[in-house]
């Protein structure tokens, strides 16, 4: 009898993923590990440092600010040391905004995770993020992120090509709706693709190439794209339509 | 509510009631029809990025026209005028922009030896919303502009600019507008040449749609993590770096000195009553050319969508919802669409909010419960983790909706996830729980049938299902069942689905 049941019990373990029991680990609820592992890409020991032309931006941006408040500075530098380590984070990085900052590392790393552009990990070449939020996946979004994929090769959102040059990652609304769908390589929105226009723009950044950010559908910005609706006549010069007194 | 009244029935008694009219008989007022706003009086002239976007190009525009001479006219003066003009903060909430501006000017503020600062809102993360990337790009001078004016109106030594870190063409088209400025002597310590000292900052995020919260956007220009804020103290007593501190949508500043110059009798022209002004509207979704464009407020939504996006794809009988504010306001179903102006006041009557002015239009192709099961996820993921109830129920919504997105639920889930809602609306430190309470609100409001569809077909496919997604055939049935789980109730169609 107790055999029969556990046999049972097991079976309905094995066909139900979604039923979880006490003496399993939870669930994983983020997409990103929040504490760092000493890794051999990725230690404390490994050496980072602005070079000279950083060091002069990071000291005008930390001027903007009120000299007893350095730290506010945190997410730009930190951004900054993002640019020159190749497009991620490392706890170097962190290490380093921290000692120039003269905050607490601890501080610096809070922010760091808690930001989703700071990728923790490396990353391609190519930073390809696809927008999936509601008004692009109206429009075909998720279309949009199956054609990255499998273009690239089968890999799925948040992997990184064999080679080293794309990273897919899905991310939420980059504000571009009107344009939608979007993504995102590096700094540069590519939006109103189509999973033809898509597979350009990834060939080309293969190749080694720019495109053209931008809508690919050939309208300039987010516009009407069967004629303006609005706007359509030269804008008003300085003091026109003003009360007399700005006239 | 409010009704769009049609060209027919602008008289409203009958034919007959008509002929015997005198001339001595009150005539009806003339029903005023809103929209059709004239190119003239758009305030952002380069939202295409037709134009020049640098200085050169602003000044031929009209911007920097006279701006000493605004300056010259006094706080006092400024904020009346944006008190007269009846302008509403245009990043949401709707707070009467004099009044809010006002609050820095408290009695006594001269004595208090604090620096001050406007901080302005860039932060745009709100899906469906993409009108101040419009302002950014193209029109960056009237922002900084903007940043001045307002500054001088709420006596403020400073502004930062937080823009989203995902817009990096638009914070350079800023930086280079702030730079050119700054050159041109309109920046700096002797501002236009008025005497008064202003400077203008750049600040870029990193990603965290939370920082667009007014305190967890002073947190982040603080060098921290996003996490709103309790209030009281308000910014205006203790903010940014614990000065005196008012956050303004980019929207809201940039209409400043056009107000200004042009006078605030000309802006409350446009619109309702309480709702004046001209708009942003960035629509999106299943519509033939979706688009960003200026319009008068209150314009009707039908108008919106057919004069400006070529009309729903599929015709407008196609329409199933739209999102008329950006994804934290409830979904209007098509009979609503079809009545509501694009204002405050109406938008709240029919139960939504205009938010941002970001227009989702779904039509009938729309798998809707999935559609919100997306907003759900975009919360999970952006939830900050500070208040419990936002924390945990913004995962738990989300749950709830991809279960329903293919029926795996029980009936009386729905009520369980609308009790859910309830319990997070109001009961967070900042606005982001009740953003995600309202859509899933709003779906179960209007399309709630739909919703128990679903559930009874996967019921009828796969037998019955316990309250979390258990299958009923999974149990054991050796073993007791607690009765909380929904397995022994008694069987009966939800009252949508009864003949």
């Amino acid at each position: 009898m107790f055999a029969a049941r556990l046999s049972r019990q097991l079976k309905a373990a094995r066909t139900l993923r979604s039923a979880r029991r006490i003496s399993t680990t939870s669930a994983r609820q983020s997409d990103a590990l929040f504490v760092h592992r000493d890794t051999t890409y990725n230690n404390p020991k490994i050496a980072f440092e602005f070079n000279p032309d950083n060091l002069k931006r990071a000291e005008e941006i930390i001027s903007r600010y009120p000299p007893q408040y350095r730290k506010a500075a945190v997410i730009p530098l930190l951004d900054l040391g993002q640019r020159q380590n190749k497009g991620w984070t490392s706890i170097s990085v962190m290490n380093y905004v921290a000692k120039l900052l003269e905050m607490p590392p601890m501080r610096v790393y809070e922010v760091a995770t808690f930001y989703t552009m700071f990728n923790r990990e490396p990353i391609g070449e190519h930073f390809v993020q696809v927008c999936t939020t509601t008004p692009c996946m109206l429009r075909g979004a998720y279309d949009i992120l199956d054609t990255v994929c499998k273009d690239l090769g089968g890999i799925k959102p948040g992997e990184t090509t064999k080679d080293g040059k794309f990273t897919v990652i899905e991310v939420e609304c980059q504000g571009a709706c009107s344009n939608a769908p979007m993504l995102v390589v590096g700094d540069d929105f590519y939006e109103d693709l189509t999973p033809e226009t898509t597979k350009k723009v990834l060939e080309a950044f293969r190749k080694g190439e720019k495109p053209k950010p931008g809508p690919q559908s050939g309208r300039l910005t987010s516009e009407n794209s069967a004629g303006l609706t609005a706007l359509t006549s030269k804008p008003p010069g300085p003091g026109e339509f003003c009360t007399p007194e700005f006239s | 509510m409010f009704r769009a009244a049609s060209s027919t029935s602008t008289v409203a008694r009958p034919f007959r009631a008509k002929l015997r009219r005198t001339f001595a008989t009150v005539q009806d007022p003339p029903v005023r029809r809103y929209g059709g706003l004239k190119d003239q009086d758009r305030i952002f002239t380069n939202a295409y990025c037709r134009h020049d976007h640098g200085l050169k190009g602003a000044q031929s525009r009209g911007d920097w026209h006279r701006t000493k001479d605004i300056l010259l006219k006094g706080d006092s003066w400024i904020i009346q005028t944006i008190k007269d003009s009846g302008l509403r903060g245009r990043g949401g909430a709707g707070f009467p922009s004099g009044l809010k501006w006002s609050f820095m000017n408290k009695p006594g503020w001269e004595k208090d030896p604090r620096p001050r600062y406007l901080v302005v809102n860039a932060d745009e993360g709100e899906p469906g919303t993409c009108k101040d990337r419009e302002i950014l790009r193209g029109d960056p001078h009237k922002l900084i502009e903007g940043c001045l004016v307002a500054g001088r109106a709420m006596n403020a030594s400073a502004a930062y600019i937080y823009i989203r870190g995902e817009f990096y063409q638009e914070a350079s088209h800023v930086q280079q507008a702030i730079t050119e400025a700054y050159k041109a002597g309109l920046l700096g310590k002797n501002a236009c040449g008025s005497g008064y000292a202003f400077d203008v900052y750049l600040h870029r995020g990193a990603g965290a749609y939370i920082c667009g919260e007014e305190t967890a956007l002073i947190e982040s220009l603080e060098g921290k993590q996003g996490k709103p804020r309790l209030k009281p103290p308000f910014p205006a007593d203790v903010g940014l770096f614990g000065c005196p501190t008012t956050v303004a949508n980019v929207e809201t500043v940039a209409v400043a000195p056009t107000i200004c110059r042009r006078g605030a009798p000309w802006f409350a022209g446009f619109g309702r009553a309480r709702n004046q002004g001209t708009k942003l509207f960035c629509i999106s979704g299943h519509v033939n050319n979706p688009c960003v464009v200026e319009e008068e407020m209150s314009i009707p939504l039908k108008d919106l969508i057919e004069k400006h996006c070529g009309g729903v794809v599929g015709g407008w009988d196609n329409l199933l919802g739209i999102i008329p504010g950006g994804s934290s306001v409830p979904v209007l179903p098509i009979k609503m669409c079809e009545e509501v102006l694009m204002d405050y006041d109406s938008l709240k009557d029919a139960q939504s909010g205009l938010g941002t002015g970001a227009v989702i239009v779904m039509n009938k192709s729309t798998d809707i419960v999935a559609a919100i099961a997306r907003f759900a996820h975009f919360y999970k993921h952006e939830s900050c983790g500070q208040c419990t109830p936002c924390r945990e129920g913004t995962t738990w919504m989300m749950n709830m909706m991809d279960r329903f997105v293919e029926g795996r639920g029980h009936q009386r889930e729905i009520d369980m996830l609308l009790e859910l809602t309830k319990q997070i609306e109001g009961r967070t430190i900042c606005a982001l729980g009740d953003a995600a309470a309202w859509p899933i609100q709003g779906l179960m409001r209007h399309f709630r049938p739909e919703v128990e569809k679903r559930i009874a077909t996967f019921r009828a496919e796969t037998g019955p299902v316990l309250f979390g997604g258990r299958m009923k055939s999974d149990t054991d049935p050796t073993l007791a069942l607690p009765d909380n789980l929904g397995a022994n109730l008694p069987e009966f169609p939800p009252p949508s689905l009864q003949a």
